[in-house]
């Protein structure tokens, strides 16, 4: 939010001229009928994507030439809104000329960028995006209608936002390369999530397989789990600065046990790691004095001293040694 | 022709009330506060303003009527201070309100739960209003405050006010009414209902937007939403927006003169409306009876046409009309209205609102049914639920898998 936001702007006005010519009078919307193909010795394809309860539904029309798999004409129909009809449009118009193959590449970028009146401004404001989806989704479902294979098969991977088309497997990438902690930043590396919301989290505009806080969450578990290890290792390797809380006070306790408690027992004390405070500069140990050590003028300055030492000698430079 | 059927959004302010208005600007605009004569200036229109607010609603005399900033603010204040009156201090701990009130209401609602408030979200019939039993249904010991309004934005469907209230008597429950779609379009009498609180918008009776009321039955206790100056009784603190509380007292009396003569006038055009798109379209369907609906709003679904591209038709021809409808919303859900009164979810999709006023013309009423009839059948021409051609085989959408 800031001062352009503050207004919201209208919906349309972040409509490109094309949208709006389109939505005016669509250029393929229509239907092809079996009788126009046979006549041709053409095949007929025509594919549902969506449905009205949906509050969006569009049926693709493709007239092929099975002698090259040429998409000869196509058309559609549209229950949607503006920008869903002109999105169905355009993706009629690029079909057409292309073969099936070429057609299922299309995608609902393509769409989109060819909806815009100049490269860099987008033709729909972010949460019309999911329209143009449609338009990727139903090529595939005719193609595999044509082709006689599963429409999944087109997919090479799992995508989870599609209306910026980002996969799963990138998304994990990014998440631990860049060491993100919130979807906002998913969505400013990927853009992810900047759209119709819908792969955000479950309860928006779509049911969704994947989302993002579930991604999120279990790429930061694995990341965890994998800084646990590499302090496992580091505690196995000496790296006193590296190693989880646990195996700080562990490996505390076991060069209290080896070098410091023999000789305060020999004085009728003892003593006990409370706590371990981390900060950039300096490793806390808090300690507390038990039997004679308790009370004892030395607790607080030479036994301390050469508590600390022996600390500072066996594990880190750092530790400072605090009697509470 | 430019119509403006989009009069439960807003409404033209009536140039008679801008006129009462005007001397409160730069001629009479001392702060009402001060002792000088330039503030005492402003005491008698004021005065005239809250008499016509209290006669505008059958107030009584004990009763307070506050102004706020709008109707979001007095909606905000019942419901955060109830929740500090007697929520707070108290061993109450739930509210009772609808699924389908004004956001104002539903987003507060949603920020006391996060506080610990238990809601009771109430679903409305197929008529699209709660009935009173089902509200009697859901108060419990532990209610501090019913909060129902008084007429539905999207609809205009009226609920039954007086009955929930006397629920609301008998049970000792705190009873706040979001007057907004009916003061000012259907006659509203405190002396006839039992309300605690109602809360009142001017813009939605041709006053000026940025004025709102609240009225508080018997003058009880609410802390103040606004703390400051003792504005108001300290009720509601902030100079006295003189010249918006002068047009909204103006506006009211307007709108409450000779109330059932403009109720008829308004009403025989939407009916009007209404019959004409019933007889000619097919597949349409109007939600609620006329009977019992405010006089000037049909919510109409159209099947195979969805929200926003009727209202883009419906815009280049210059009608300004509404919908909630998935795709004209930056949250892209189906009409909540729609979805609760149980239609099909196909028709979720496909409401249009058109709400008259009383400056609307059986002109303009001729010109919306002509564009009206022609933007259907222009959508239903693209539109794949009007298509013949059916899917090959193996190629129709099985199911929707799309969250309501």
């Amino acid at each position: 939010m800031a001062k352009n936001d503050l207004l919201g702007g209208s919906l349309w006005d972040q409509y490109s001229n094309k949208v709006t010519t389109l939505m005016n009078n669509p250029q393929n919307q229509g239907e092809i009928t079996q009788e126009e193909c046979d006549a041709a010795g053409h095949t007929l394809i025509v594919a549902d994507f969506g449905a009205e309860s949906c509050g969006d539904a569009v049926r693709l029309y493709w007239e092929v030439d099975p002698a090259s798999d040429t998409i000869v004409n196509s058309k559609f129909k549209s229950f949607g809104c503006g920008t869903a009809i002109a999105s169905s449009d355009m993706m009629a118009e690029l079909c057409i000329g292309k073969t099936v193959q070429q057609a299922v590449k299309i995608t609902n970028i393509d769409v989109e960028m060819s909806l815009r009146d100049t490269p860099e401004t987008p033709a729909v404001p972010p949460q019309k995006m999911h329209c143009s989806v449609m338009a990727y989704d139903v090529i595939k479902k005719a193609a595999g209608l044509y082709l006689g294979v599963d429409e999944a098969s087109f997919e090479d991977e799992i995508i989870v936002c599609e209306c910026a088309r980002v996969s799963l497997g990138t998304l994990r990438e990014v998440i631990k390369l860049n060491d993100l902690k919130s979807i906002e930043q998913i969505t400013d590396y990927t853009k992810a999530g900047g759209f119709c919301k819908s792969c955000i989290k479950p309860g928006g505009h779509e049911a969704r397989e994947y989302y993002l806080v579930d991604i999120l969450a279990d790429v930061r578990r694995e990341m965890d789990e994998e800084k646990m290890r590499h302090a496992a290792d580091a505690g196995s390797h000496g790296d006193f600065e590296g190693m989880t809380l646990v195996q700080k006070i562990k490996a505390i306790d076991s060069v209290v046990d080896e070098s410091i408690r023999q000789f305060l027992i020999m004085d009728g004390g003892n003593m006990e790691v409370i706590d371990i405070k981390d900060s950039p500069d300096y490793i806390d140990v808090y300690i507390r004095y038990l039997g004679a050590c308790n009370g004892c003028a030395s607790s607080s300055t030479g036994t301390l001293y050469a508590i600390e030492a022996t600390l500072k000698e066996k594990l880190s430079s750092k530790i400072r040694v605090l009697p509470i | 022709m430019k119509v403006y059927l989009d009069n439960n959004a807003t409404t033209m302010v009536d140039p008679a009330v801008t006129e009462a208005m005007i001397p409160y600007f730069s001629e009479i605009y001392g702060n009402p506060n001060s002792l000088h004569t330039f503030g005492t200036a402003s005491h008698p229109a004021i005065t005239k303003a809250i008499n016509q607010m209290y006669k505008g609603i059958g107030a009584s005399d004990k009763d307070d009527i506050i102004f706020t900033s709008c109707a979001t603010e007095a909606n905000n204040w019942v419901l955060k201070s109830v929740w500090i009156d007697k929520i707070l201090h108290s061993d109450k701990n739930h509210i009772v309100t609808t699924e389908i009130e004004h956001p104002s209401v539903l987003s507060t609602c949603k920020f006391l739960e996060d506080q610990g408030v238990k809601v009771t979200y109430l679903p409305v019939n197929d008529q699209g209003i709660v009935e009173a039993h089902t509200v009697k249904a859901f108060i419990t010991e532990k209610t501090a405050l019913v909060s129902i309004m008084w007429a539905n934005n999207e609809t205009g469907m009226i609920f039954p006010i007086q009955e929930i209230g006397e629920i609301c008597r008998e049970k000792g429950v705190l009873f706040h009414t979001d007057g907004v779609q009916a003061v000012g379009k259907i006659p509203v009498n405190m002396q006839e209902v039992y309300v605690d609180f109602m809360s009142m918008s001017a813009h939605k009776f041709h006053g000026p937007k940025g004025i709102g009321a609240l009225y508080i039955k018997n003058s009880q206790h609410l802390t103040p939403l606004l703390h400051g100056g003792e504005h108001m009784g300290g009720r509601r603190s902030g100079t006295l927006n003189v010249p918006y509380i002068v047009g909204m007292g103006q506006a009211l009396e307007m709108a409450t003169t000779n109330m059932e003569e403009k109720i008829a006038m308004i009403a025989a055009k939407r009916n009007r409306l209404e019959d004409a798109l019933l007889g000619a379209l097919e597949d349409v369907m109007v939600v609620g009876d006329r009977a019992n609906r405010t006089p000037n709003t049909i919510l109409i679904s159209i099947r195979g046409v969805e929200g926003e591209g009727m209202l883009w038709d419906l815009n280049n021809a210059l009608i300004g009309a509404s919908t909630g409808s998935a795709c004209a919303s930056e949250s892209l859900e189906a009409n909540t209205v729609m979805l609760a009164i149980g239609a099909d979810n196909e028709l979720a999709h496909t409401g249009i609102r058109l709400s008259l006023s009383r400056f609307t013309t059986d002109e303009e009423i001729d010109y919306v049914i002509e564009r009206f009839e022609n933007a259907v059948k222009r959508l239903r021409a693209i539109s794949s639920s009007y298509a013949i051609v059916q899917p090959t085989a193996g190629g129709a959408t099985l199911a929707c898998h799309i969250h309501h």
